[in-house]
C-alpha cells in the first residue's frame, strides 16, 4: 500500500509540471494585464510598475523565477491585492471553502444514501417515485438559480437567516443547501441503483436465508457493496464542490478561495490564478489518490 | 462500542453549531448592532489594498478616506474643506500654497501628525520604486513628473516643512484645483515608523496606524473591513459612529438582497434591472444624483474611416437621440450628454455642441448632407463596428445606436461584444472603429474631463491631435484668474465637440439605498460619503 501510494505520488510531478507551465502561458496569452483600467496610465508609472513586478523581464525568464519561487513554496505577490502574498491569500481562504465543502459533502452524503436507501426499499411505490421525482428536480436546476431564490424565500421575505456573510453557523446554512442539493440528487439516485442491484444478489439471499431480517440483511451485507459507486463518485463530488462553490461564494459573499478563479482570471491577476491552478491541481491529485485508497479498503478485490 | 462514539461525537457537533447559532443569529446581531452603533455599508467589488500611495480603487478610497485624513477632505455635500491643515495660504501668482496643520492633529498611538509626514508621504507616491498608478496626481508640483521618470531624485519634490506645522508645495503652474486633489488618499500621510517596521504589512490591522476618524480593526480580503472609532483624532468628540463594518460585495443583486433583508445600512450601487423595483418600494431609501462621469463612444481617428472625418463624426453623433436613450433604455434619471465636461462641475458651464438645440429633422438633414460628403451614400454605405465589454446596459446602448445609425444614414454597423481587459487592449492598440468607455472625474474640476483629450495625455484613446486645443488647454493651466480660465476651457471643449473625437452619450447618476436609521446623509456629485459625517438613530428599521 505504501508502495502504491509513493508511486502514485511520483507520477504526479509531471502532471503539475504540465498544469503549471500551460495555465503560465495561457494566462500571459490573453488579452490585458492586471495593471489596465479605464484610466490608461502614464508610460512612465506603467514602466514603474512593470519594473517593480518584474513584468518587463522575458517571459522565459519570468517562468524560470516563478518555478524557483514554488519550489521554496513562494508563489510570489498577488497583482490585484496589491499588500498581500499568494501564499497568504489561499492560506486565509481555503479553510473557509473546506469548511463550506465539507458541511456540502456531509449533507449530500447523509441525505443522499438516506433518501436512495429509502427509494430503493420502497422500489415502485409512493416513497420511490415522490423521492426520485424531486432528485430529477435537484440536478436540473443550477445552483446559480437555486441560491437567489433561497436567498429570497428565508433572508428577504422570512428574515431567518442572514442574505449573505461569513461568521457563525446561521450563515452557512443557505450556501451548504445550495451547493450540496445537485449532489444530494445524483448521491441518491447512485445508491438507489446500486442498491436495488445489490439486493437482488445471491449472497443476500443466502443472508436472508440464514434467518437474518431484512433491516440486518440490508444493514450489515447490502451497505458496504451497494456504497462501492458512490465511493467512486466522491472524487469528482469532491471537485465539483469546490469549483461549485466558485459560484456559491460569489452570490453569497464567502472570503473562501473559489471565487478567486473567476476574479482573478478576470483582473489578469497572473500570480493568484496561478497558486490557485496548482492548489486545486494538487488538491484534486490528492482527493483522486484519497479515493483509490479508500476504494481498496472498501473492495478486497481491487487491492491485487 | 463504535456507534456509540460515533453518536456521541454527532452529538457534540450539534451542540457546538446550536452555540454558534444563539451567537449569530442575525435578528440579534442587527439588536446588539443598533445599540451600540454599528454601520454597515456595502462598498462594492472588491478592494485591493489599504495602503493609500498604493491603492486604486473607489472601494478602497471609501476606507482609506475613514482611515485617514489628508491636508483637505470633502464636505457632506462635496466641497472642499479644511482636513489635517485648518487652513492654507496662497501666494499671488498662485503657485506656492502654505498649510497649516492643525497643532493638535495626532495619529492613532496619539504621537503628532507633523508637516515632515505629509513630505514623506509625498515623496513615497512619486518614487519609482512606490509604483504608484497615481503618482501623477502630483504632476503639477514642480519636479514630480522628472522623479516619476526617473531624471531626479524624491527630495527634490517641492514639498517642503517650513516647521512642524507648515507645509509649503510649489508648482509649475497655478492648479485651482490643488486642495482638491489633496483630497484623494494617495496625497494621504503615512505612518513612517510603522511602515519602516513592517514594511508592506504595515497596512494590517494591528499594524496601521492611521490619523483620521476611524482605525482598522479587521481586514478579510474580498469579504469585510471593520474600523472603530479612533480616539486621538482631534475632531473624536464630533464622531458620533463607534463602529463601520465595510462589506465588498461583487453582485449588485445579492447587495441590495442584503439591504432588502436589513444587513446593510448603505449600498454601494442599485443594479439598473432592480431600480424600478426600489423606487416602488424604497422611495425613501433611494438616494439618486448626478455624478461626475460621462458614458460615451470614442471613433479611432487612426485609421479609416473616421482619421481627418470630423464631418462624419458629427452627423453620427448629432442623430443620435440622447433623451430618447435616457428615457427609455437608462431609466434611472442619467442625464442625456451632448458636451463632454457634465454639468455642476465647479467653476464651469456645461457646452453644447450647436446642433444639440435643432430640431430632429434638421439635425438629419444636416447629417445626411455630411455623410454625403464624407463619400458614402445607399450603394457605398459606411462599414462601422462598435466595440464594447460585457454589460447588459452596453449592449442596449450599442443596439440602440446601430439601429439608428442604419435607419437613418444606411450605414452598416456590427457590433463585438468582448471582456473588458480584451476591451481595453483594443483601445490602446487602436484596433477598435468605435469603442464604448466612460471618463470618471479625479477632482471636481473640469481640466479633469479637458485633458483627456490632450494629445499627449495617457487616456486619450481616440488619437485625437489638435494643436489649438492642445495650447488652449496648457494656457488655462497657466491662468490664475479663474473666469478667464473658465473661458479659455470653454473655447477648448468647443473646438474638440466641433471635431468630435468622441461622441458623449450620458452622465452617470450615482445610485444608493440608504437605511432611514441613517442621518446626516448628503447627496454629492463625487459620491463620497464619510462615515464620520454620519450618524445612527436607534429607532428605525432599514426595510
Amino acid at each position: 500500500m505504501l508502495a502504491f501510494t509513493l508511486k502514485r505520488l511520483l507520477s504526479a510531478i509531471p502532471t503539475l509540471l504540465l498544469v503549471i507551465a500551460t495555465a503560465f502561458f495561457l494566462i500571459r496569452i490573453a488579452p490585458g494585464g492586471p495593471f489596465d483600467s479605464e484610466r490608461n496610465l502614464p508610460a512612465d508609472i506603467r514602466a514603474n510598475i512593470e519594473r517593480s513586478y518584474h513584468l518587463d523581464q522575458p517571459l522565459v525568464q519570468q517562468f524560470g523565477n516563478y518555478l524557483q519561487g514554488i519550489v521554496k513554496g513562494d508563489f510570489g505577490p498577488s497583482y490585484h491585492y496589491l499588500d498581500r502574498d499568494v501564499s497568504e491569500l489561499i492560506a486565509e481562504s481555503f479553510p473557509v471553502s473546506l469548511q463550506l465543502g465539507l458541511a456540502a459533502l456531509a449533507l449530500s452524503l447523509m441525505v443522499g444514501i438516506g433518501a436512495g436507501t429509502l427509494a430503493a426499499l420502497r422500489h415502485h411505490r409512493l416513497a420511490d417515485h415522490a423521492l426520485m421525482g424531486l432528485a430529477m428536480t435537484g440536478i436540473s436546476i443550477p445552483n446559480f438559480v437555486l441560491a437567489p431564490l433561497l436567498v429570497l424565500i428565508f433572508a428577504v421575505h422570512l428574515h431567518w437567516l442572514p442574505a449573505g456573510g461569513w461568521g457563525g453557523l446561521s450563515g452557512m446554512v443557505l450556501p451548504t443547501i445550495a451547493l450540496a442539493l445537485p449532489q444530494v440528487a445524483y448521491i441518491a439516485r447512485l445508491t438507489r441503483a446500486s442498491l436495488l442491484d445489490v439486493l437482488g444478489s445471491d449472497f443476500l439471499r443466502t443472508a436472508r436465508a440464514k434467518g437474518l431480517t431484512e433491516s440486518q440483511a440490508v444493514m450489515r451485507h447490502a451497505m458496504k457493496p451497494t456504497l462501492l459507486p458512490v465511493v467512486s463518485y466522491l472524487g469528482p463530488a469532491t471537485a465539483a464542490l469546490l469549483t461549485g462553490s466558485v459560484v456559491i461564494e460569489q452570490i453569497f459573499q464567502i472570503p473562501g478561495l473559489g471565487r478567486y478563479f473567476v476574479t482573478g482570471a478576470l483582473n489578469r491577476d497572473y500570480t493568484l490564478v496561478m497558486g490557485v491552478v496548482i492548489f486545486y491541481g494538487t488538491l484534486i491529485i490528492l482527493m483522486n489518490l484519497v479515493v483509490d485508497l479508500l476504494y481498496a479498503w472498501l473492495d478486497p478485490r481491487t487491492r491485487q | 462500542m463504535r456507534r456509540a462514539t460515533i453518536l456521541l461525537g454527532l452529538a457534540l457537533l450539534v451542540w457546538i453549531g446550536w452555540r454558534q447559532i444563539d451567537d449569530a443569529t442575525p435578528g440579534g446581531e442587527r439588536q446588539l448592532d443598533a445599540q451600540t452603533g454599528v454601520l454597515h455599508r456595502g462598498n462594492g467589488p472588491e478592494l485591493e489594498s489599504m495602503d493609500p500611495q498604493i491603492a486604486r480603487s473607489d472601494s478602497s478610497g471609501a476606507i482609506l478616506r475613514d482611515l485617514f485624513e489628508g491636508l483637505t477632505r470633502l464636505s457632506p455635500e462635496g466641497q472642499v474643506i479644511p482636513g489635517a491643515a485648518s487652513g492654507w495660504d496662497v501666494s499671488e501668482d498662485r503657485k506656492i500654497y502654505l498649510f497649516h496643520l492643525r497643532p493638535e492633529a495626532r495619529w492613532s498611538n496619539n504621537e503628532p501628525l507633523t508637516a515632515d509626514d505629509f513630505v514623506f508621504s509625498m515623496r513615497r507616491l512619486v518614487a519609482p520604486d512606490t509604483a504608484a498608478a497615481f503618482a501623477f496626481f502630483l504632476n503639477p508640483v514642480v519636479n514630480a513628473a522628472e522623479i516619476i521618470a526617473g531624471d531626479k531624485a524624491a527630495e527634490t519634490l517641492a514639498v517642503k516643512a517650513i516647521n512642524e506645522h507648515t507645509l509649503e508645495i510649489t508648482l509649475n503652474a497655478p492648479t485651482p484645483y490643488l486642495p482638491g486633489v489633496l483630497t484623494h488618499p494617495a496625497t494621504f500621510p503615512v505612518h513612517r515608523a510603522s511602515l519602516a517596521k513592517h514594511g508592506r504589512r504595515f497596512t494590517r490591522p494591528g499594524n496601521l496606524i492611521s490619523n483620521g476618524a476611524y482605525v482598522l480593526t479587521e481586514a478579510v480580503t474580498g469579504s469585510r473591513y471593520s474600523i472603530r472609532k479612533n480616539g486621538y483624532y482631534w475632531d473624536a468628540v464630533n464622531t458620533s459612529i463607534e463602529q463601520v463594518v465595510y462589506h465588498q460585495i461583487v453582485d449588485q443583486n445579492a447587495e441590495l438582497a442584503r439591504f432588502r433583508s436589513a444587513e446593510l445600512d448603505i449600498t454601494y450601487t442599485v443594479p439598473n434591472n432592480q431600480f424600478v423595483l426600489a423606487k416602488e418600494n424604497y422611495p425613501q431609501q433611494l438616494k439618486v444624483s448626478p455624478q461626475l462621469t460621462t458614458y460615451y463612444y470614442g471613433f479611432n481617428l487612426r485609421r479609416p474611416p473616421f482619421a481627418g472625418q470630423p464631418g462624419l463624426r458629427r452627423a453620427l453623433s448629432m442623430i443620435v437621440d440622447r433623451d430618447l436613450l435616457a428615457n427609455s433604455i437608462l431609466t434611472a434619471g442619467q442625464l442625456p450628454a451632448n458636451g463632454w465636461v457634465p454639468p455642476g462641475v465647479a467653476n464651469y458651464t456645461a457646452v453644447e455642441p450647436e446642433w444639440a438645440s435643432w430640431t430632429m429633422e434638421q439635425r438629419l438633414a444636416e447629417a445626411r448632407r455630411l455623410y454625403h460628403e464624407a463619400g458614402y451614400s445607399d450603394e457605398q454605405p459606411l462599414e462601422v463596428e462598435i466595440r464594447f465589454n460585457s454589460a447588459d446596459i452596453h449592449r442596449s446602448i450599442a443596439v440602440a445606436i446601430s439601429s439608428i445609425w442604419r435607419d437613418t444614414l444606411g450605414a452598416r454597423v456590427s457590433l463585438l461584444n468582448e471582456e473588458f481587459q480584451v476591451l481595453l487592449q483594443d483601445m490602446r492598440n487602436g484596433n477598435a472603429d468605435v469603442f464604448r468607455s466612460s471618463w470618471v472625474a479625479d477632482y471636481d474640476d473640469a481640466y479633469t474631463f479637458l485633458e483627456v483629450l490632450h494629445t499627449d495625455a495617457a487616456a486619450n484613446f481616440t488619437g485625437y491631435h489638435n494643436e489649438q486645443y492642445d495650447a488652449l488647454l496648457e494656457q488655462a493651466a497657466m491662468t490664475p484668474d479663474v473666469d478667464q480660465r473658465k473661458a479659455t476651457l470653454r473655447k477648448a471643449e468647443s473646438i474638440m465637440l466641433k471635431d468630435q473625437p468622441l461622441m458623449p452619450i450620458y452622465f452617470y447618476v450615482n445610485k444608493r439605498m440608504v437605511s432611514s436609521r441613517v442621518d446626516g446623509w448628503k447627496n454629492n456629485s463625487l459620491n463620497i460619503h464619510y462615515s464620520q459625517d454620519l450618524s445612527l438613530h436607534s429607532a428605525a428599521k432599514s426595510d
